[in-house]
């Protein structure tokens, strides 16, 4: 299975960990990520002016290309994912966003939000299944009690992303209990990082990453997994150091054993 | 020809502010067959009715148009006010000028449009009506109440004590309904089993009342003064008549593992039980589905111990058939379910429960004996907080749009009852509004707020956050001080919102009676007739309409009882005339008329027809007047056009659509 893939700038900068494991995993399991030509910066922020245009015109590019290619979009970043969605979902609702960015884009057809966005976890859910995923497991992580931390970008708003339960998520638990380890479920996990504020106020930032480490650590987790850079940097940087974080694609490199072919890159 | 008057009303500016009632005169006398228009600003008030009878003698008239409000207004009133005046009351039409029209409509211009085009449609029709005589038909002189709780209960009573047998269909093992499950009642705090179970009792020793307990109605046939109705009695496994009630058959039974209903899941029962001790009929069931017996055929220790023999494993369902003048439905409600609420973290700690729940905490007869405790550790709690409004009042398709209506009265209570038992526990309520109308409701909530020192707080809950070491931590707003508020709690109770019991639909389905988009029973008349359905002879008890409280639940089923007494006092109805009849001439004998009809009201036989001279027997379609609905389904599936419904006559629809699009 191919799919058009947005891997995002930070994934080539900061966050090049999150991306080479998902895609050494991803040759594993079966499907290909193929990524776009020209991608641009998705903007790293969902533009609420819905005056403005321009800063959605780099989603429209991509989802387009991935319609041309008549190809799914995957997205890794939990940022990227959280734009992009909410683009297409404007493209396909909002008459008055979709009718002035087609204008602005003289496409040979009009986008129309036609693309299904697809988030890597979703991909490992509805289309390879974790069922799937815990056969080709050869290194369980046994024993290994993570915490998910899923921010909020991925889960809400909620009737748009339609990611999970955002209240009650569990895809990323699922995701843990296939690559062998225990998934430790505790109430911050989709609270908010502080996100942007940490270059402002980075006492606010740190004080709500700390709860969130606080409060995994009280439940017994020994590592939080999370899918977003910019979760992981606040994280590290702004909580008390109580627990490791990574990305949840290095752990499932590790459990697939994949995961030195991926460090070679 | 007709002699046809219109008549367009102004109800008040009703009408008139959106429709140029004089044009529409103007026009409707331009209209073949029209002898007469005039307009009144009330045409429904008695002067208003003397215009109309006034007309219909001086310009000798033969049909009616009333443009005005929707029929199922005022269609009654103008017919009896023709029928005086010595008109055939079928021979008026109503053009619905304000619902249809100018309600609906801004632009004058445009409404008033449409208003002649609906007046146009109505007096085409008139042109082609004839008289019609409604027949007759009896009353069957015993009602039928779905429903057992508090609702079913009074409806039944007051309808027994006026003279007229009464059978209660009970879904559940027992009658009682939700109301057995409630430890104390707003605003007296007097027991709720205290004054339900004698009217339990009452009803279960009346002459006139028969009651099926673990019951369901299955089928509903025929119509007003006239229902047949199946009801399933479902296999209790336990003979009634020879169980003495004593309870050794729960108490051996080993399969103890079924969470109770009556205890909202909160402990476990027998597999043989009954709901609760006060339960009536005082006979278990088994319950098939978690019985040791019927899984796996080896125990039968209920049957050992019963002295009395009544264990009956062989019994089966019963399908029972009565006849029924009147329905009342009483089905209920139950607390909606709370997965779309995660945020409150009910799923994920023990400690956050329903209200209900917290009743049956309460009860002296509940999972914890009266004791206020934790689920999760038994220990007592030292900080509680209430959240209100846990999906009602929701903006989003998550919850119910509407107020539950009970919720503050009985948050207040809780918080009064347990400050009142546990001095030093400390109650916070955080609350949207505090609505409190009612006789002796506001005062009671100021108590709780002043002599019992409960604090309230105006603001939402945006989540409960589940610690560590057991405890909540409820995250809220405080809206009046603006300010968020991090609180502590050991306990975290959900005013969670109510909806009809989900059985309604099904029901509502068998009895054509309509329901709104919550599942509540719709009433024929917001106002004007808010305890009967617009399916005639079936009436509504309790929740089932909407939320209400017990006060206001036995008055509307003392209304309701009242109603149903008003039919069943009746020796005949008068019925419908318009109902279906075929044309034998036309009629193929093709049976599919039949088939589409839900009220099984044609059937067929062979008779002798003169055909333009030609003499033969067919197989003719008939129809049962007494039957017929005059819902109109046969006459479009007949093939040969030989179904037509008196009344509304192909002829008459196709030239009112003929009026429409001139």
């Amino acid at each position: 299975m191919k799919y058009s893939y947005y891997p995002g700038c930070t994934l080539r900068t900061k966050a090049k960990a999150l991306d080479v494991y998902a895609r050494e995993s991803a040759r594993l399991l079966g499907f290909e990520l193929e990524e776009i030509e020209n991608w641009q910066c998705c903007g790293g922020v969902y533009p609420l002016g819905n005056d403005e245009i321009a800063t959605k015109l780099s989603s429209v590019r991509a989802l387009n290309e991935a319609k041309e290619k008549g190809q799914e979009l995957v997205t890794l970043c939990s940022a990227c994912h959280h734009v992009i969605k909410r683009v297409n979902d404007d493209m396909r609702n909002v008459e008055d966003i979709r009718q002035r960015a087609n204008n602005y884009m003289q496409l040979s057809e009009p986008y129309a939000g036609e693309t299904n966005v697809l988030h890597y976890l979703e991909v490992l859910r509805d289309r390879v299944g974790f069922e799937a995923i815990k056969e080709k497991v050869v290194n369980p992580l046994k024993g290994k009690k993570i915490g998910a931390y899923y921010g909020c970008l991925l889960l809400r708003p909620g009737r748009i992303m339609a990611f999970d339960n955002p209240e009650n998520p569990t895809i990323m638990e699922e995701f843990i209990r296939a690559i062998g380890a225990e998934p430790v479920i505790y109430p911050y996990r989709n609270e908010c990082c502080g996100g942007y504020i940490s270059l402002k106020e980075k006492e606010l930032a740190c004080s709500m990453c700390e709860k969130i480490m606080d409060s995994a650590a009280g439940f017994g987790a020994d590592l939080l997994i999370t899918a977003c850079p910019l979760c992981l940097y606040n994280l590290n940087a702004g909580g008390n150091g109580r627990l490791p974080v990574v990305y949840f694609t290095e752990l499932l490199a590790e459990a697939l054993g994949v995961k030195k072919e991926a460090g070679n890159q | 020809m007709q002699r046809i008057g219109v008549f367009v009303c102004h109800c008040g500016s009703n009408i008139a502010a959106t429709v140029d009632v004089k044009k529409v005169v103007e026009m409707a006398a331009l209209e073949p067959g029209v002898v007469h228009a005039e307009d009144y600003q009330y045409m429904c008030s008695e002067a208003g009715q003397s215009l109309i009878a006034k007309a219909i003698q001086e310009k000798q008239l033969t049909g009616l148009v009333v443009c005005s409000c929707s029929p199922r207004m005022h269609e009654t009133t103008f017919r009896k006010a023709a029928e005086r005046a010595g008109l055939n009351p079928y021979m008026v039409e109503i053009a619905n000028i304000r619902e249809h029209c100018s309600w609906i409509h801004k632009d004058m211009e445009e409404a008033t449009r449409k208003a002649v085009i609906l007046a146009r449609a109505a007096i085409a029709k008139v042109n082609l009506n004839t008289p019609l005589q409604p027949g007759e038909s009896r009353v069957t002189k015993r009602a039928l109440v779905i429903g057992g709780g508090i609702a079913g209960i009074q409806t039944a009573l007051d309808i027994a004590d006026a003279g007229y047998e009464v059978d209660i269909v009970e879904k559940t093992p027992s009658i009682g309904g939700r109301m057995s499950q409630l430890d104390k009642t707003f605003p007296t705090l007097d027991c709720s089993a205290c004054i339900l179970t004698p009217k339990m009792v009452e009803a279960a020793a009346h002459e006139r009342i028969r009651i099926y307990t673990y019951s369901e109605v299955e089928k509903v046939s025929g119509f007003v003064g006239d229902f047949t109705v199946d009801i399933r009695k479902k296999a209790r496994s336990v003979d009634m008549d020879k169980c003495t009630g004593c309870g050794v058959c729960q108490e051996k039974c080993p399969s103890k593992k079924t969470p109770s209903e009556f205890n909202r899941g909160l402990n476990n029962r027998s597999a043989i039980y009954t709901p609760f001790a006060q339960a009536i009929p005082n006979v278990p069931v088994i319950d098939r589905e978690h019985c040791i017996k019927f899984q796996t055929g080896k125990c039968g220790v209920c049957a050992k111990v019963c002295q009395a023999g009544a264990i009956d494993y062989e019994q089966k369902d019963e399908i029972v058939t009565e006849k029924y003048g009147a329905i009342v439905v009483a089905t209920g409600f139950d607390t909606i379910k709370l997965d779309q609420y995660d945020e409150y973290a009910y799923s994920q700690s023990k400690d956050v429960i329903t209200s209900l729940e917290l009743e049956r905490i309460m009860n002296a007869a509940g999972p914890t004996k009266g004791h206020l405790e934790r689920l999760s550790d038994g220990k007592p709690p030292k900080e509680m907080v209430f959240i209100q409004c846990v999906g009602s009042r929701c903006a989003d398709e998550r919850g119910k749009s509407y107020c539950s209506k009970i919720c503050c009265m009985y948050t207040a209570k809780h918080a009064m009852l347990i400050r009142d038992k546990y001095p030093d526990v400390n109650v916070t309520v955080f609350y949207i509004d505090v609505r409190t109308p009612g006789k002796n409701f506001d005062e009671f909530y100021r108590r709780a707020v002043e002599q019992y020192g409960v604090n309230y707080i105006k603001g939402q809950v945006g989540k409960v956050i589940p610690q560590p070491d057991g405890k909540l931590l409820v995250q809220g707003v405080d809206l009046l001080d603006n300010r968020r508020i991090m609180k502590e709690a050991d306990m975290v109770v959900l005013a969670t919102a109510i909806e009809p019991n989900p059985d309604v639909r099904k029901i509502a389905t068998m009895l054509t009676a309509s329901i709104d988009t919550n599942n509540f029973l719709t009433e024929a008349h917001a106002k004007l007739r808010p305890v009967e359905s617009p399916t005639a002879g079936i009436f509504l008890s309790g929740v089932c309409q909407g939320p209400k409280d017990i006060p206001e639940t036995v008055a509307q089923a003392g209304a309701a009882a009242v109603k149903a007494i008003g039919l069943l006092a009746k020796e005949k109805l008068t019925t419908n005339p318009c109902t279906a009849k075929s044309d034998e001439l036309l009629c193929n004998g093709c049976s599919v008329c039949a088939n589409v009809c839900p009220y099984g009201a044609i059937t067929y036989e062979e008779r002798q027809v003169n055909d333009h001279g030609i003499r033969e027997v067919r197989r003719l379609a008939v129809v049962n007047s007494a039957l017929c609905q005059g819902c109109g389904a046969c006459t479009v599936a007949c093939p040969s056009g030989a179904m037509d419904l008196q009344g509304f006559s192909n002829r008459q629809i196709i030239a009112e659509v003929d009026a429409i699009c001139r």
